[in-house]
């Protein structure tokens, strides 16, 4: 079973959604028992990063923390991923997983922000989420903090400047957009991380 | 680089896609769980369904539209009409939608527009905004229109959206009251003074009837996505041939998608 975390932080239907039609199990749930022994883990996330502390208040980070030892395949999405380095400027008092490091940061003041709609990706070559996926595929972002470029990164967006798009080291990967909202090219990461 | 939305707008009355000239003379069009397929699978960059008669008899089977329509679809999916609260704004968000459109009632109270943004995130808050051309004075200006387009409200247009994304507004779909349904061309600078105001996306809308009108929009008129319902439901252009033709004219977008 795949546990979709659920710290209040937005709509979880879409993620649900997108996992249902690709054939997997799944449960939105914010129970950090179940989270801990869950297959794999998804942590989605739209809005403000100070939403993460939830997550902390749950438990729930405990329990990532201990599944993601035991190898568990974890998956952040927005600022799920965002929550995987170490903060953000956004709310600069909390922490983030620090599995990545660095901070996020906000858009430079060239460009409009937030950073709403397709973009494309420039994939760097042997990521297991992206396989199949060509550089050059559009994807659907919607956020205005952008995670910076480390030796993780596998692929880039341009947008004021690179930033991460996807980050990936072993069991543990991040996107920045939203793969359950970019049709194919979402909906092929998305089956990569499952089938893991 | 960040590309040109191109939104399909299915306006729906009693589970039914209808599309109004000047919000009258609606005509059937057809399922939308249906079309919403059609249009994803042709190219729009996302879908908009509108309840335009949004009555308390008709929420039930909205909600059922919506939930078929989600089912399938993996672009964003945005709901609008008669969301009224929170909760209204919970039992769309629970169908599957990932964004909510709200009009009449974040002008009525809209401290609504910051309580949807703080549960699910500004992005997730589209404020429409349906603007009358006044006549005359100096410079154009604009009043907001409530009630599907129907009551004057006394408000300036530029003042309204400024004071919308000061509450958590993530974007703005600004229909022209006098452009649409003539499919005489986009109100470019109506879409400008608002995109100039703000820096939150703006969806233009109304009086889209052919490409170039999309070329001008994206370009004199600054806006980041545009919204057609009418030229695309009776295969006067598929999104697909709008997208090719976009792409002649320099504009940046999703293709292929």
């Amino acid at each position: 079973m795949i546990a979709i975390v659920d710290y209040r932080a937005g709509n979880l239907v879409s993620v649900k959604k997108a996992v249902d039609h690709l054939g997997f199990t799944c449960a939105i749930t914010s129970n950090p028992i179940v989270v801990e022994r869950a297959e794999k883990i998804i942590v989605p996330g739209v809005g403000h990063f100070a939403a993460t502390s939830a997550l902390d208040a749950a438990g729930l980070r405990a329990a990532i923390t201990n599944a993601i030892e035991r190898q568990t395949p974890f998956f952040g999405i927005c600022v799920g991923m965002q929550w995987m380095f170490e903060s953000s400027e956004e709310a600069p008092g909390i922490t983030g997983m620090g599995v990545f490091s660095g901070q996020c940061a906000h858009f430079c003041p060239e460009v409009k922000s937030p950073h709403v709609g397709w973009n494309q990706l420039e994939v760097k070559d042997g990521s297991r989420l992206l396989r199949g996926v060509p550089s050059g595929a559009f994807v659907y972002f919607t956020h205005s903090y952008r995670a910076p470029l480390v030796a993780e990164t596998v692929a880039c967006c341009n947008y004021g400047g690179a930033f991460s798009a996807a980050v990936e080291r072993d069991h543990l990967f991040g996107v920045q957009f939203h793969p359950e909202k970019s049709g194919d090219a979402g909906l092929t990461m998305l089956q990569n991380f499952c089938r893991l | 680089m960040l590309t040109k939305r191109i939104i399909a707008c299915l306006d729906v009355d009693a589970g039914r896609v209808v599309k109004g000239v000047k919000f009258l003379n609606l005509r059937d069009a057809g399922d939308p769980a249906e079309l919403a397929a059609a249009h994803s699978r042709a190219g729009a960059d996302e879908i908009v369904l509108l309840d335009i008669s949004a009555t308390h008899q008709n929420r039930a089977i909205l909600l059922d539209a919506v939930r078929r329509a989600a089912r399938e679809l993996f672009v964003p999916f945005t709901v609008g009409g008669g969301i009224r609260s929170l909760e209204d704004a919970a039992a769309v968000f629970d169908a599957g939608a990932d964004k909510i459109s709200i009009n009449s009632a974040a002008l009525a109270d809209p401290g609504l527009i910051t309580r949807i943004a703080e549960r699910y995130g500004s992005q997730a808050v589209i404020v429409a905004v349906d603007a009358k051309r006044l006549p005359g004075g100096n410079g154009a200006r604009w009043e907001v229109r409530s009630a599907g387009g129907r009551k004057p409200t006394g408000r300036d247009v530029i003042a309204w959206v400024r004071e919308a994304e000061s509450r958590g507004a993530g974007e703005f779909l600004l229909t022209s009251m006098d452009r649409d349904g003539t499919r005489d061309g986009f109100d470019c600078e109506l879409t400008a003074a608002v995109v100039d105001a703000t820096s939150i996306p703006v969806i233009a809308s109304g009086g889209a009837g052919g490409p170039e009108h999309f070329v001008t929009v994206f370009g004199e008129g600054k806006a980041d996505a545009a919204l057609a319902a009418s030229i695309f439901h009776f295969s006067l252009n598929s999104v697909a041939e709008l997208k090719q033709q976009l792409r002649a004219a320099g504009i940046p977008v999703r293709w292929p998608c």
